[in-house]
């Protein structure tokens, strides 16, 4: 039995630090890991708890992060509750055995300490890992601060871990912004994060000699392609498991959160669509704006990134004038994700507001509120003049002269 | 809200002091951030560390701020970095050095006309009789428990103790003699 672990009520942790009591609080069984920069204190963390007896599990040393996502699956199909954490050229590393966890329908949750990806080499926060693994068939939860690092991970074993869904998810955090930011915490007492996050439930594992299975088997043109849809199908279909997941965290812990994060967006003219902390600064400057100059700024964020929130978007967008949406992560020769994705589904409504893109942050350059409160203006230029009136794709916050693509056809 | 920055080496400690008085604050029921700018430093490399203390919850991750205190812990980066950036007319600034503040001020041009608002306290000579290190962390503490009138000393000496609990009785004493020599000093 795993000893008595010492919580206060109200903690100062970074979100190293509360994503590794997550792992704690849900007894996790095995870690595989290859530590790396931002991520690394995660599963350091897991094996100094594993080793003064605060978690009944064991800590798996490989020699690399493909390693480290192999040994993962073999625990996961084994039957074990199964977690480890990456960032950046780990993340890279794991990419392929990424796919395999999720065509085996292996419910392990990586914590992604989102960092950029060299080369040049660079340590700190963008979103470049959490892009790459769009298409991999995890889901994707996304945090703005370290009290949601800690919350997602405890949300992310009960929505993999749920029979209808058998996925594995990752939990996303800002490299140093959130990961090695100390802020407020309130985490749950221990039984009750792990009443919420209940017994580990395996299906079809390995280990069961009774009922023997087969994991990572072959298959041709023959049954590849409805493997392919029903792993998309489970996805699509976590959606509402995920929303009530959610809620059920909302009981036990009074904090709300949705697949689609909205901030002031009841009378809103003008949004920012944009992931991690960089919300929460946005949100300050609508608040700001609001304020100062009266307009009516507002913020849209996926909390869940994968399975894309096509219906919550449409829905929170529904009514604005003009949106600019921020991708942190170099979009290689194409507009950015977000920008793609939010305007595809704001394609299929009546609505057609002014969408344009900014590329930010790359590397851990710094956001602030001031270049937020820019953004929203320009935003409110566009909507005044029924038009946008700048290039459709713009960095933001880069040195050096303007660069920007593409201009308007629509008058 | 009051924003902090901390002026320091890899290795003095300005990370950990940041976090510490983060914990600390967060007992008076104040939310609290305590961040650092340093990746890939080595031990000696120039850093700085942030605090920001508010009354709601702190949504700003920016790492650009107007500090309401500037703490340099290091003598020689008060003349070599550049600890009045993004000053506002308020900014207090507590600085460790060996020198009086007038022959501190007359070394450093940009700290000119700011005489009222600059505090002195040998942070490095107190940690090394008290802590037996260079370890200029704690005794900046006091200091700025002095001129930020934010708590009083016994309070925070006290949080101070549960946040240092896990080290040894020795390095607790050491700590709280710091913190109340510096709290005494500072000027």
């Amino acid at each position: 039995m795993a000893e008595k672990y010492d919580l206060q009520e109200r903690e100062v942790w970074d979100g190293n630090f509360a994503a590794s009591q997550a792992l704690r609080q849900a007894q996790v069984d095995v870690v595989a890991a290859y530590p790396i920069t931002p991520s690394t204190p995660i599963v350091e963390n897991y094996g100094s708890y594993v080793a003064n007896g605060y978690i009944d599990g064991e800590f798996v040393m490989v020699e690399s992060e493909h390693g480290a996502m192999s040994g993962c699956v073999g625990a996961s199909a084994a039957g074990g509750r199964v977690a480890t954490a990456t960032s950046s050229q780990g993340f890279a590393l794991m990419t392929e055995v990424l796919y395999q966890a999720s065509g085996m329908r292996l419910p392990i949750v990586l914590t992604v300490v989102n960092r950029a990806l060299a080369s040049p080499l660079n340590v700190r926060g963008d979103h470049s890992d959490m892009y790459l693994g769009r298409d991999s068939g995890w889901i994707q939860l996304d945090c703005f601060n370290a009290q949601e690092a800690y919350d997602m991970t405890l949300c992310a074993f009960k929505i993999g871990e749920n029979h209808d869904v058998r996925l594995p998810v990752m939990v996303h955090q800002d490299g140093f912004i959130t990961s090695h930011t100390a802020q407020n915490v309130y985490p749950l007492r221990d039984e009750v994060a792990y009443g919420f996050v209940g017994e580990f439930k395996p299906v079809d594992d390995m280990l069961d000699f009774s009922r023997p299975v087969t994991y990572g088997a072959q298959t041709e043109e023959d049954w590849h392609f409805e493997h392919k849809a029903r792993q998309h199908k489970a996805l699509m279909d976590s959606r509402s498991i995920i929303d009530d997941v959610l809620a059920q965290f909302k009981e036990i812990s009074g904090r709300e959160y949705k697949r689609v994060e909205s901030y002031m967006m009841e009378d809103a003219e003008v949004a920012i669509v944009a992931l991690g902390t960089t919300v929460e600064t946005c949100i300050v400057a609508a608040r700001e704006l609001r304020k100062e100059e009266g307009i009516k700024a507002g913020v849209v964020a996926p909390r869940c990134f994968r399975p894309f929130p096509f219906d919550k978007i449409r829905d929170a967008l529904g009514n604005v004038k003009a949106i600019a949406c921020l991708d942190r992560s170099s979009p290689g020769g194409a507009m950015g994700a977000l920008f793609n994705e939010v305007s595809a589904a704001i394609y299929t409504t009546d609505a057609r507001p002014l969408v344009t893109n900014f590329v930010y942050g790359l590397g851990g350059r710094d956001f602030s509120i001031a270049e937020a409160k820019r953004i929203f203006k320009e935003q409110k230029a566009h909507a005044d003049a029924g038009k946008i009136t700048t290039d459709i794709q713009q960095f933001s916050g880069l040195r050096g002269p303007h660069l920007g693509f593409f201009q308007t056809k629509r008058s | 809200m009051v924003e902090i920055r901390w002026h320091s080496r890899a290795g003095q400690g300005a990370v950990t002091g940041a976090k510490s008085l983060g914990d600390v604050v967060s007992t008076t029921g104040k939310e609290v951030q305590a961040f650092a700018l340093y990746g890939s430093a080595k031990r000696g490399a120039a850093l700085r560390a942030y605090n920001r203390i508010d009354d709601e919850p702190i949504l700003n991750h920016a790492k650009f701020m107007n500090p309401d205190f500037v703490l340099v812990i290091d003598p020689a980066l008060a003349f070599t970095d550049n600890i009045t950036e993004h000053e506002d007319s308020d900014t207090k600034y507590i600085i460790t050095t060996h020198l009086s503040k007038e022959e501190l001020i007359a070394g450093i041009p940009a700290l000119q006309g700011r005489e009222e608002r600059v505090f002195t306290v040998d942070c490095v000579q107190i940690s090394l009789d008290t802590i037996g290190r260079s370890i200029p962390n704690a005794p900046m503490l006091g200091a700025f428990v002095k001129i930020s009138g934010m708590f009083e000393l016994d309070y925070f000496l006290e949080n101070m103790k549960r946040v240092l609990s896990k080290f040894p009785q020795k390095i607790i004493d050491g700590n709280m003699v710091a913190v109340t020599r510096a709290y005494e000093e500072v000027k």
